[in-house]
């Protein structure tokens, strides 16, 4: 037993320390431990991020250097710091608290001194810099704007924060990430991949040389160029068309379902949003609660899409057979809704579908909407089938853009109205504002001329979609070069878009003609309302307007919505046609018109209800 | 193979097994302070150029021992002894302060360090003492003499302050053992650190549950004609509940915070996993750092000098007391396993040959030898790879430093020599 003693101890200790090894080196090895090893320091040598053209190539996008004054306060020696304030610019006091800040941060690590110099302050001060030890100028890169509009559907870039860190490992600290628009949407393509260098440290964070002699490096690769769907010269006129005005057009080529244009009024200048004032503009922005710039109306704003409307219920009655094109309804300056009359500006008389659609005729579309319900058994029947037609166009539900915004809109179904009414406790006549697209029913701009090019394509719409070509393989995701059918046959279409060339040609629209240019549309005069201090007051209407052309083959399909800009031709239709006009002809021959539109601004009907004062409203002011 | 003379009966298996370790010692001293201005190996003016020098020294030294007469050593310890003794006490007067200890002599172009001259010599000493014809180590008498020659240098080198170097002696218990030390005194110590650890771990509540539940079921499944008296038993428990109260006063007043915080850290005590976490990071600087390198090696090692923390100089002291970590992190398991293997060996060859002595005087200095060198390997490695909470002592024939490598080789040899002559003493 003694004899045995310590060499029993010495075989218990070596079995005691190899099990102890095999857990700490078998078991709690990870061999990607070489990401948190606190040896090895990852230089990062980012790429130049894509370009960005239109769909004619013309650059939107690109980028430019900055060059910030950067500091490392342990090695700076004396100086002269009134001279050197005066090299760079900036107060004696505002220096000493930068430097400060700096050597709170790290006396050993680079702090930002001056950020953002101009290209002149650093052609000036490159010479000079080397007699002031600590100091250096370090090169970024910043996105630089070949064009002041598209502000929200480019969207910005911007310092990742902390939750992106936390669930990205390809991120780090300080590292610049699309965070709306095109550049959120395609980053990945955008930021290319960056390079990185393995430096070794020792734990007073000194580098002591590369590790494993760069074996481990990596070359960044460049971002690719994109080639989005806008065209660069149609969203600029657009955006001076809305000037002074509040809303959103889109523009839709419907053979492919690109969008030409998606313009929110009112926007800014997406330059705003780059350099040394950046902070300070954006706060401007993002507070400007009336005029909203960073919300994209033109996807975003969910409102009632007015006469519009009437043309699918149009084709809904068409396709459920309950009306044929010649099928009459009289119009008795409105009609009746048990005994109550509801108004109607067409004129009155005797209508049909071509001269419906044409005068806008509610009494008409309210005659329609009552037979789509009667065809069928209960009023729960009728709304499924209803329901379906209208979400077919894209209604009702996020259309699936490549914008990482969007709003659902809404077509009601029988559950919504079971919730408002009770069940059972509604009917085709309780919900007949719907007939003329006012009522539940709301929609986006973007989906207005969704339903727009659907219609103009005879039935099928392709997802609208801003990516034209992602670097030089031109391809993109399949599911936008894929058609989506309506629930409406081919064939009905026809009578309902004769019906709209009529509108151009001889009803509520033939103010807007263009010479040589045939178009198909619809007005819309939208009653709004809104609570101020919680009262509830109506407002001038919405001026709306959605068409395609030319009517045959349409190379164009847009959708125009101005806030308060009373009846539907008066703004909607003037800029529908101006940048028809513009895309199809490529110049304008209607230059007072131009005029007018590019200088007329609604901010008078924007005050009215913050004002305090009684106002009147739907004035025929021009 | 090389005759007759003390080279044809030295034992050369402890000599290549010595050999090896000092030699990967040395390699991985090498690794750790190798910087970029580094030139050659025989530069001086480097950690590893030193300590190559002092593997010259105990060359020299080996040879030393190797042609003095054996008997010397036997002859002279009691003035080993004595002199050991008053250097030690000398160090109050005359020692030199390093970080924070003062456990030097400046001898101008070395440091010596008494307290390492001291294992050799008491080493001899005890032997001496208890190959005595008239000793006898069952009596209360010799112990106590025994106790005292362990203990004095100890109570010497504590107040340093050297803890670490303090509890080494302690290591001298095992050669009491071999010569007939009741094992039960072992058996006393191991039962009072259980109760030490465990009333840290579960308080004294829990520790007076647990034994009064293992002692019902001791009298439940015994044999019926096992007797077992119950007075003494009670007895051990209340003593026990006594002294597990008094660990809680000790623990809370007596310890400092420090103290306190590497037996948290050891035993897990804060159930907080995040100040935990902190404590390991802080208090634990060291440990964590030398396990993150360990670790961090896997099976197959970085490579010789490829080992990041080693390199950039993470683990605090790696040339001395942390020189196991660096075999980790280059050489991983196959290196450490290598080493522990290698250092198994070597201990069972030196209590082989301790066990074949036929003088008592040689094999129970060869124990003292090898208890020294097996105590501080336990608790060096232990501390490495955080079994153990940190006390600063060398790892033998691997850590940087003179003192250590020649007082440890002059051990080693002695007891060589010794054996070389055992045929002789036959005679």
């Amino acid at each position: 037993m003694k004899k045995l003693l310590l060499s029993s101890v010495v075989i218990l200790i070596g079995f005691t320390f190899l099990g102890r090894l095999s857990y700490l080196q078998l078991f709690r090895f990870s061999p990607d431990q070489i990401l948190d090893d606190p040896a090895i320091k990852k230089i990062y040598d980012y790429p130049e991020r894509g370009y960005i053209y239109d769909r004619n190539g013309e650059l939107m996008v690109g980028n430019q250097p900055a060059y910030d004054v950067m500091v490392i306060p342990r090695e700076v020696k004396p100086l002269d710091t009134l001279e050197f304030c005066g090299l760079l610019g900036i107060e004696k006091a505002v220096f000493l608290d930068k430097m400060e800040k700096a050597k709170t941060y790290s006396p050993r690590l680079p702090s930002v001194l001056v950020p953002q110099l101009s290209k002149e302050d650093y052609a000036r001060l490159q010479e000079k810099m080397r007699h002031y030890a600590g100091f250096y100028i370090q090169k970024r890169s910043l996105r630089y704007y070949a064009t002041n509009s598209a502000a929200n559907v480019l969207g910005y870039i911007s310092e990742v924060n902390e939750w992106e860190l936390k669930n990205n490992p390809n991120y780090v600290a300080g590292e610049l990430k699309g965070h709306t628009g095109v550049e959120k949407q395609y980053e990945e393509v955008l930021r290319g991949r960056k390079g990185v260098k393995h430096i070794q440290k020792d734990r007073f964070n000194r580098d002591i040389g590369p590790y494993k002699s760069g074996k481990l490096d990596t070359l960044p690769e460049q971002g690719k160029e994109i080639h989005i769907t806008l065209d660069k010269k149609l969203q600029e006129y657009g955006e001076r068309l809305m000037h002074g005005k509040h809303g959103g057009i889109v523009a839709i080529e419907p053979n492919s379902g690109e969008i030409l244009a998606m313009i929110s009024g009112p926007t800014y200048d997406p330059a705003l949003l780059v350099g040394r004032e950046r902070s300070k503009n954006y706060s401007k922005l993002h507070y400007d609660t009336i005029s909203k710039p960073t919300w994209d109306r033109s996807i975003l704003a969910q409102q009632s899409p007015g006469s519009p409307f009437k043309t699918l219920n149009a084709l809904v009655g068409l396709q459920e057979g309950v009306i044929e094109p010649n099928t009459k309804f009289r119009c008795y300056h409105g009609f009746y809704v048990g005994n109550t009359l509801r108004g109607c500006h067409c004129g009155g008389g005797v209508r049909d579908l071509n001269s419906g659609i044409q005068q806008s005729c509610n009494a008409y579309f309210a005659g329609v909407f009552r037979k789509i319900y009667d065809k069928y058994r209960t009023t729960d029947e009728g709304m499924d089938v209803w329901e379906k037609h209208m979400k077919s166009f894209g209604l009702g539900n996020y259309l699936g853009t490549d914008l990482p915004t969007g709003a659902p809109g809404r077509i009601p179904d029988k559950a919504y109205y079971d919730k408002w009414y009770g069940d059972g406790r509604w009917a085709a006549s309780t919900i007949i504002s719907n007939s003329i697209g006012q009522g539940e029913i709301a929609a986006t701009p973007l989906q207005l001329a969704n339903m727009t090019a659907a219609i103009a394509n005879r039935g099928y719409f392709y997802t609208p979609h801003v990516i034209k070509n992602i670097g030089n393989s031109g391809a993109i995701d399949p599911k936008y070069t894929e058609p989506h059918y309506t629930t409406i046959d081919r064939k009905h279409f026809d009578p309902v878009i004769e019906g709209m060339a009529n509108v151009y040609k001889y009803g509520t629209a033939r103010w807007i003609q263009i010479p040589d240019v045939e178009i198909a549309g619809k007005t819309g005069t939208v009653e709004n309302f809104i609570r101020v201090d919680g009262e509830r007051m109506q407002l001038t209407d919405h001026s709306v307007f959605v068409a395609f052309a030319p009517v045959e083959n349409p190379q164009i399909a847009l959708a125009v919505y101005i806030e308060n800009g009373y009846y539907g031709a008066r703004y909607a239709g003037h800029i529908a046609s101006l940048l028809i006009e513009k895309y199809i002809k490529g110049e304008i021959t209607r230059k007072d018109l131009e005029k007018r539109m590019l200088e007329k601004t609604l901010e008078h009907e924007y005050a009215k209800p913050y004002s305090g004062e009684p106002f009147k409203i739907n004035e025929y002011v021009w | 193979m090389f005759g007759r003379g003390v080279f044809g009966r030295i034992d050369w298996i402890t000599i290549i097994l010595y050999a090896l370790l000092v030699f990967i010692g040395w390699i991985n001293i090498y690794s750790t302070s190798l910087t970029d201005q580094s030139t050659s190996i025989f530069d001086f003016s480097t950690l590893y150029g030193k300590q190559l020098f002092f593997i010259g020294v105990s060359l020299l030294g080996i040879i030393l021992v190797l042609f003095v007469e054996s008997n010397f050593f036997e002859r002279f310890s009691s003035i080993f002894y004595v002199v050991s003794i008053l250097l030690l006490a000398g160090l109050f007067v005359f020692g030199k302060t390093i970080a924070g200890a003062t456990s030097w002599y400046n001898l101008g172009f070395f440091n010596l360090q008494p307290s390492e001259l001291g294992k050799v010599a008491t080493a001899l000493a005890l032997a001496k003492f208890l190959s005595d014809i008239q000793t006898d180590i069952r009596t209360r008498k010799h112990q106590m003499y025994a106790l005292v020659i362990i203990l004095l240098p100890a109570f010497l080198i504590l107040p340093q302050p050297d803890p670490g170097s303090a509890l080494i002696y302690f290591a001298f218990f095992f050669v009491l053992f071999r010569e007939g030390f009741p094992l039960y005194y072992l058996g006393i110590l191991l039962f009072i650190v259980v109760l030490f650890v465990s009333t840290l771990m579960f308080g004294t509540v829990w520790v007076t549950i647990g034994m009064i539940v293992i002692t019902l079921l001791v009298y439940t499944f015994k044999k019926a004609s096992l007797k077992i008296p119950l007075l003494p038993v009670l007895g051990v428990i209340i003593i026990s509940t006594l002294f597990s109260l008094s660990v809680n006063f000790v623990y809370e007043n007596v310890f400092e915070q420090r103290h306190r915080d590497r037996f948290t850290l050891w035993l897990g005590l804060e159930k907080d996993e995040k100040k935990l976490e902190e404590i390991r990071k802080t208090i634990g600087y060291n440990t964590y750092q030398s396990e993150k390198a360990i670790e961090s090696g896997g099976f197959f090692g970085k490579g010789f000098l490829e080992g990041t923390r080693t390199k950039g100089d993470f683990v605090p002291e790696q040339h001395t007391d942390y020189i196991f970590s660096s075999v980790g992190e280059e050489w991983g398991f196959l290196g450490t396993a290598t080493v522990i293997l290698l250092f198994s060996v070597f201990f069972l060859r030196l209590i082989y040959i301790a066990e074949r002595q036929k003088s008592d005087f040689s094999r129970m200095y060869g124990y003292g030898v090898i208890s020294i060198l097996v105590f501080h390997y336990f608790i060096n490695i232990g501390m490495v790879i955080g079994l153990l909470p940190t006390i600063g002592v060398p790892l033998p024939f691997f850590s940087y430093g003179g003192s250590g490598l020649i007082f440890f080789t002059m051990l080693l040899f002695i007891f060589l020599k010794l054996d070389s002559n055992r045929l002789k003493d036959g005679i």
